[in-house]
């Protein structure tokens, strides 16, 4: 593998792989556009490009790059974008809210919302295994280790069921999954039972595991630390508008920019909380068909 | 040459804004010292000598405009639009924090005097230019300054703005890069070399005017240079030295961004005042 980094080394955690492989490091500066034809030029050369910058930078400003070089090629190109979401304290000009939506429109992009350490350390290997184009979401500094690397094993394409419910299933994907394991026991503390269905993976959606849990529990709510449109939540939606009708609610970002701040402030003023996906599990079993 | 008195005025000012910018730092927990240092003063020159603006009037149609490309400064833009009582001090308190109206990087939406939000690079560059170009088509005389990152010309899109300025030729613009010789990662000619920067600009169709950026003499005689010009648009190379006036940040790659405990803010402040 390679590592090509854009000005922002330290920031990306990519300072280590330098100092131990500089020979297989290339810094371009901030020039994502270019980094990320370059990356294509050398995939196609046979070569496993690692490209690094904040998320928005390599989907926002590289986005035509990562179409027709990257996409259009099937370059084996791996896109690491640094600070998902809302875990961003340098306001929106540094927030990734639309970048899995911007990649899950590209034909033939695998895109990955990882959710703590136990699956970034699985989901390097895996992507570095998969031939193909892939972006995926990552987290620096201290990550929280929620899932249990004695059984947890994350495979590119795959929900994991973490826990089974019959009245609701929530799908989530990456930082969600805490607030969702949260939000499951405390319904079950009402008397709700729900699935916990985790989604790494949101292109290729795993179908079945989704229409799985969604006909087994007649409604489905999404949530995920990005706007509701284009994500997991749009990705469920139109598969259950598609094949079943279960009703479906979104948690997530709506239709607006975030302010600047820390995160767990941010994430409690936009609802990306155990709370919001309580009540959209309360509207969702209340919509389903009587 | 500047009268001993204006000059003495001018270096004042940017000593005080200078320790301004420590002190938010300190508050907000951390900034982009590194680069608000070393902007510092080419916006004094600017905001204290030569723009056309009322801060109680920050839409006057026919203010001059400023716009730092390099957002990541946003923090010594905002000490200076304080002073100058765009409004009152006392929101820098809450610089960055959550709920204040000031990011990182200052939002033209939110902030009172802030001519264009930037924060991605390589954009307010090409905003500037068509600010500038938007005063020739309304028939305004006022005029358009911008400072741009020597590691934000790492970025393609300034050399799209560079080009198309060369081409239509908005010479009521006046460009600065802030050549501090460091990026985020390290020194730029280790990074990804720049130059000859003069050289660029030049082939580019531009007129430049390479100075020492921390001289006010020289820093003045270069904006007058630039409202005589009347065939090209104009780029000041400023040299400047990245952290300038705290001797422990000073060509540091580590104070591109940071914090200050007591400590390190008192002997910010001492070495302000000694400069
Ligand atoms: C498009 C984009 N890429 C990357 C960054 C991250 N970044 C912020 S500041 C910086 C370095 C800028 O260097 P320079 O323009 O020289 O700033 P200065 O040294 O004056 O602070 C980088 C890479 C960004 N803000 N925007």
């Amino acid at each position: 593998m390679l590592v090509l980094g854009a000005d922002l080394g330290n920031s990306t955690e990519i300072d280590a792989f330098r100092d131990r492989f500089p020979d297989r490091f290339f810094n371009f500066g901030a020039a994502e556009q270019n980094e990320v034809d370059v990356a294509a030029g050398l995939a196609l050369e046979g070569e496993v490009p690692f490209v690094h910058s904040f998320g928005v930078f390599l989907t926002r400003r590289a986005y035509e790059q990562v179409i027709v070089q990257v996409a259009m090629h099937g370059a084996n190109v791996k896109l690491v974008g640094m600070i998902p979401g809302l875990t961003s304290r340098l306001g929106p000009t540094h927030q990734a809210i639309e970048d899995l939506s911007l990649m899950r429109a590209i034909p033939g992009m695998t895109v990955i919302d990882p959710a703590d350490a136990t699956e970034i350390e699985q989901v390097v290997p895996a992507i570095a295994a998969w031939r193909g184009p892939v972006y995926t979401r990552m987290m620096r500094r201290e990550v929280r280790r929620v899932l249990d690397p004695a059984t947890y094993r994350f495979e590119v394409g795959r929900a994991v069921r973490l826990r089974t419910g019959r009245d609701v299933a929530l799908a989530c994907s990456g930082l969600m999954l805490e607030p969702a394991l949260a939000a499951a026991a405390d319904l079950a503390a009402r008397g709700v039972e729900a699935d916990v269905i985790h989604c790494p993976t949101l292109k290729p959606l795993d179908e079945a595991a989704i229409l799985d849990a969604a006909g087994r529990c007649g409604a489905v709510v999404t949530a995920e630390n990005h706007l509701v449109t284009g994500g997991l939540g749009s990705a469920v939606a139109e598969l259950a508008g598609e094949r079943l009708a279960v009703p479906v609610e979104r948690v997530g970002i709506r239709d607006t920019f975030a302010v600047p701040g820390s995160p767990e402030y941010l994430f409690a003023r936009y609802g990306l909380t155990a709370e919001a996906i309580c009540a959209a599990a309360v509207r969702a079993i209340s919509r389903k068909a009587r | 040459m500047l009268a001993a008195a204006e000059r003495k005025r001018l270096q004042d000012k940017a000593r005080a804004i200078r320790e301004e910018i420590v002190k938010v730092t300190y508050a907000c927990g951390g900034s982009h010292i590194g680069g608000a240092m070393s902007q510092t003063d080419v916006l004094v020159a600017l905001y204290y000598k030569y723009m056309r603006i009322d801060p109680a009037r920050p839409d006057w149609e026919d203010r001059d405009r400023f716009v730092l490309s390099k957002g990541h400064g946003g923090v010594g833009h905002a000490v200076v639009l304080a002073d100058k009582g765009y409004f009152e001090r006392k929101l820098l308190d809450d610089f960055n924090k959550t709920g204040s109206p000031f990011g990182m990087h200052l939002d033209r939406l939110k902030v009172r005097g802030v001519d264009a939000s930037t924060g991605s690079l390589g954009h307010g560059f090409g905003i500037s230019i068509g600010m500038a170009m938007g005063a020739r088509l309304t028939g305004r005389q006022f005029r358009v300054y911008c400072v741009v990152g020597d590691g934000e010309c790492h970025e393609g899109s300034v050399w799209e703005s560079a080009m198309a300025a060369g081409h239509f030729k908005p010479t009521n613009l006046t460009v600065f890069v802030d050549r501090n010789r460091f990026c985020l990662d390290g020194p730029t000619e280790e990074v990804m070399p720049l130059d000859p920067l003069d050289g660029k600009f030049e082939s580019f169709g531009w007129r430049v005017l390479s100075i020492d950026g921390h001289d006010f003499d020289a820093i003045c005689g270069a904006i007058e240079t630039a409202h005589a010009e009347t065939a090209r648009p104009v780029v000041v190379i400023a040299n400047t030295v990245k952290g300038k006036g705290v001797d422990f940040m000073e060509n540091q790659t580590a104070w591109h961004y940071g914090g200050l405990d007591d400590r390190m803010k008192a002997r910010a402040l001492e070495s302000i005042a000694r400069s």
